[in-house]
């Protein structure tokens, strides 16, 4: 970048650096705020006592959490799930991602089955229908519906298939060449060369699978079967729905909330993310850049 | 010959994926007569009686469709423009910056809310903004009683559109990111020597060649404008809030799962998934015609 030091050059370098100072504040302030909260007093975080620092210092929240059973179970769903759901996701992908990346010449159906998918992608039946059919599978309370009832996350097999389609078509030649056939060709030539198209697409899916809260709370009929999020959810968010809630109600239902112990299971289920976060941060910038530009 | 049988290969790959999306997308998609029934879960899709359109005419004369309708599209229209901008803008003063430690410092933390789920977060925005929140404390330390943010009906489209641009602004920023690092850098220079201050090089060097990628963007979101965020709001929302902050997919839920009137959510939910595909396909459209882009 050219370098220039009028005055007007170094105030904008100066407010430059307070506003991005500011929005990095904006980013790590909640989480430090909800750590704070959770190792604050109990009676000081309920009164609304804590800003930027812990009132009081209480491990009574994580203490309280080691003995709920329900809370590890859910953890335990959860990771299941992840792991589970990113593994088949994954692995469908990639089977799927390779005939779909053959040219039409060679696979002759390609582009029916492509405008299947962009069409499933694009187009669902609704949250009624797509309930009733996972119900009428009697998935319902198994982990199976967490897994699968999400649906084939179809532009994760459209970003591999392009990032087959841009590897060098020598690649394939020489294989076939050699007599590789299409199992080998995929295995052993093209996924040893997908790495960082597998690696971002693994992220999207990991990342899904550990947020997802909707799911566990629709299909899951009891608390002993809810992953994580939903668990969550539901000790957080549990105002009625009723339309004659008034204000007064509702002040009446913040004050009953464990601000404490609502904030170190909250703090608990962001630690898995930001522990892997820093070493998939390279993947996920690549795999937006692999779905936003191609050839 | 061998073609025919390379291709048997090729249907054998397909086939787990295309059994999944079967199961889970294309079933589905029959249940949509429902919309089109008095469906009686007793009687199933084949013998519940067809009822034509009334569902939809029913939908349209409830007020609260109307609402739903109103507060669906102020919200989304309100994500999509600041979620263009706001990234924009950041993307630019983190271009500016000259020290790279602390830029990449920005970016690692601008873009971690974004893999945060909104259960989290709406915990953390309650954190702030409900009743014994930070604000309130604050606001406190000012002689000013606490105010129900989280329960007014006034604020809560603002809120929303807020904390979604506050969520997501560094995710959005990084395909600005790589359309600025792709900008020639002898055009700065050229101006530079003719005298051009910071603030004219933004304008008139970067600003113009990140306008593609700005519209692209902006064209392909088209898709999205029935899309509030069901996430979101459901964390987020209350009965209170209803009048502004309902939206069409949270409404489906109730009306659906809540009050088990499977033919209304159903065709609310056809009224915007119908409506939603004509806009991504027409969005999809005009990006291959003005900008050469193809998603698959």
């Amino acid at each position: 970048m050219v370098q220039s030091k009028t005055f007007g050059s170094r105030a904008f370098d100066g407010a430059n650096y307070v506003l991005l100072a500011l929005l990095l504040f904006s980013c790590l302030y909640p989480l430090w705020y909800t750590f704070c909260v959770s190792i604050s007093d109990k009676a000081a975080a309920n009164a609304g006592l804590v800003t930027i620092y812990p009132i009081g210092f209480s491990l009574a929240s994580y203490k309280e959490i080691l003995g709920d059973a329900l809370f590890f179970n859910s953890f335990w769903i959860s990771i299941q799930r992840t792991v589970l759901g990113t593994g088949l996701s994954l692995f469908v992908s990639v089977l799927m991602a390779y005939p779909l990346a053959r040219p039409s010449r060679e696979f002759r159906l390609r582009n029916v089955f492509m405008w299947i998918l962009v069409f499933c992608m694009l187009f669902s039946g609704g949250l009624i229908p797509w309930y009733l059919t996972v119900q009428s599978y009697g998935l319902i309370n198994s982990i199976w519906a967490l897994v699968l009832a999400g649906g084939l996350p179809v532009f994760n097999v459209i970003l591999i298939m392009n990032f087959f389609r841009n590897l060098p078509k020598e690649l394939n030649e020489a294989a076939v060449v050699d007599g590789a056939g299409p199992w080998a060709i995929l295995f052993r030539v093209y996924l040893p060369c997908s790495i960082p198209v597998l690696a971002a697409v693994a992220l999207f899916i990991g990342v899904y699978h550990w947020n997802e809260f909707f799911n566990g709370l629709v299909l899951m009929n009891t608390s002993d079967k809810y992953p994580l999020q939903t668990y969550i959810q539901q000790l957080v968010v549990n105002i009625p729905t009723g339309t004659n809630l008034t204000p007064d109600q509702y002040k009446k239902l913040s004050e009953l909330s464990n601000r404490t112990l609502n904030s170190a299971k909250v703090f608990i289920a962001m630690v898995p993310m930001l522990i892997v976060y820093p070493f998939l941060q390279k993947y996920f910038v690549s795999g937006i850049m692999l779905g936003a530009v191609k050839e | 010959m061998r073609r025919m049988n390379v291709e048997k290969h090729y249907y054998l790959m397909l086939l787990p994926g295309m059994v999944w999306l079967v199961l889970f997308s294309i079933v589905p998609m029959a249940g949509i007569v429902m919309a089109f029934q008095n469906y009686n879960p007793g009687a199933g899709l084949l013998k519940s009686p067809w009822v034509g359109l009334d569902n939809f005419r029913y939908m349209f004369q409830l007020s609260d469709s109307r609402t739903v309708i109103v507060n669906t599209f102020i919200i989304a229209i309100g994500k999509i423009v600041l979620n263009l901008i706001i990234p924009l803008v950041f993307a630019i003063l983190l271009n500016e910056l000259r020290h790279l430690r602390f830029k990449k410092l920005v970016q690692t933390v601008a873009y971690l809310p974004h893999f945060l789920s909104w259960v989290i977060m709406a915990t953390i925005v309650i954190g702030i903004f409900g009743y014994y929140g930070v604000v309130n404390t604050v606001l406190g330390m000012f002689g000013v009683s606490p105010q129900l943010f989280m329960a007014d009906a006034g604020i809560f489209r603002q809120l929303l559109v807020g904390t979604d641009v506050w969520k997501e602004f560094g995710y959005n920023a990084i395909i600005y990111l790589a359309a600025l690092t792709g900008i020639n850098l002898n055009l700065y220079e050229a101006a530079a020597i003719d005298g051009a201050s910071r603030w004219q090089l933004i304008r008139n060097v970067t600003l113009p060649a990140m306008t593609t990628t700005v519209v692209l963007l902006g064209v392909l979101s088209l898709g999205n404008v029935l899309n509030a965020g069901f996430d979101q709001v459901y964390n987020l929302y209350n009965p209170l809030v209803y009048s502004t902050g309902d939206i069409l997919d949270t409404w489906v839920y109730r009306l659906g799962l809540q009050n088990l009137q499977f033919s209304l959510a159903t065709a609310a939910g056809l009224f915007k998934s119908a409506i939603s595909f004509v806009l991504i396909v027409v969005s999809y459209r005009l990006a291959y015609r003005y900008a050469d882009y193809t998603v698959f």
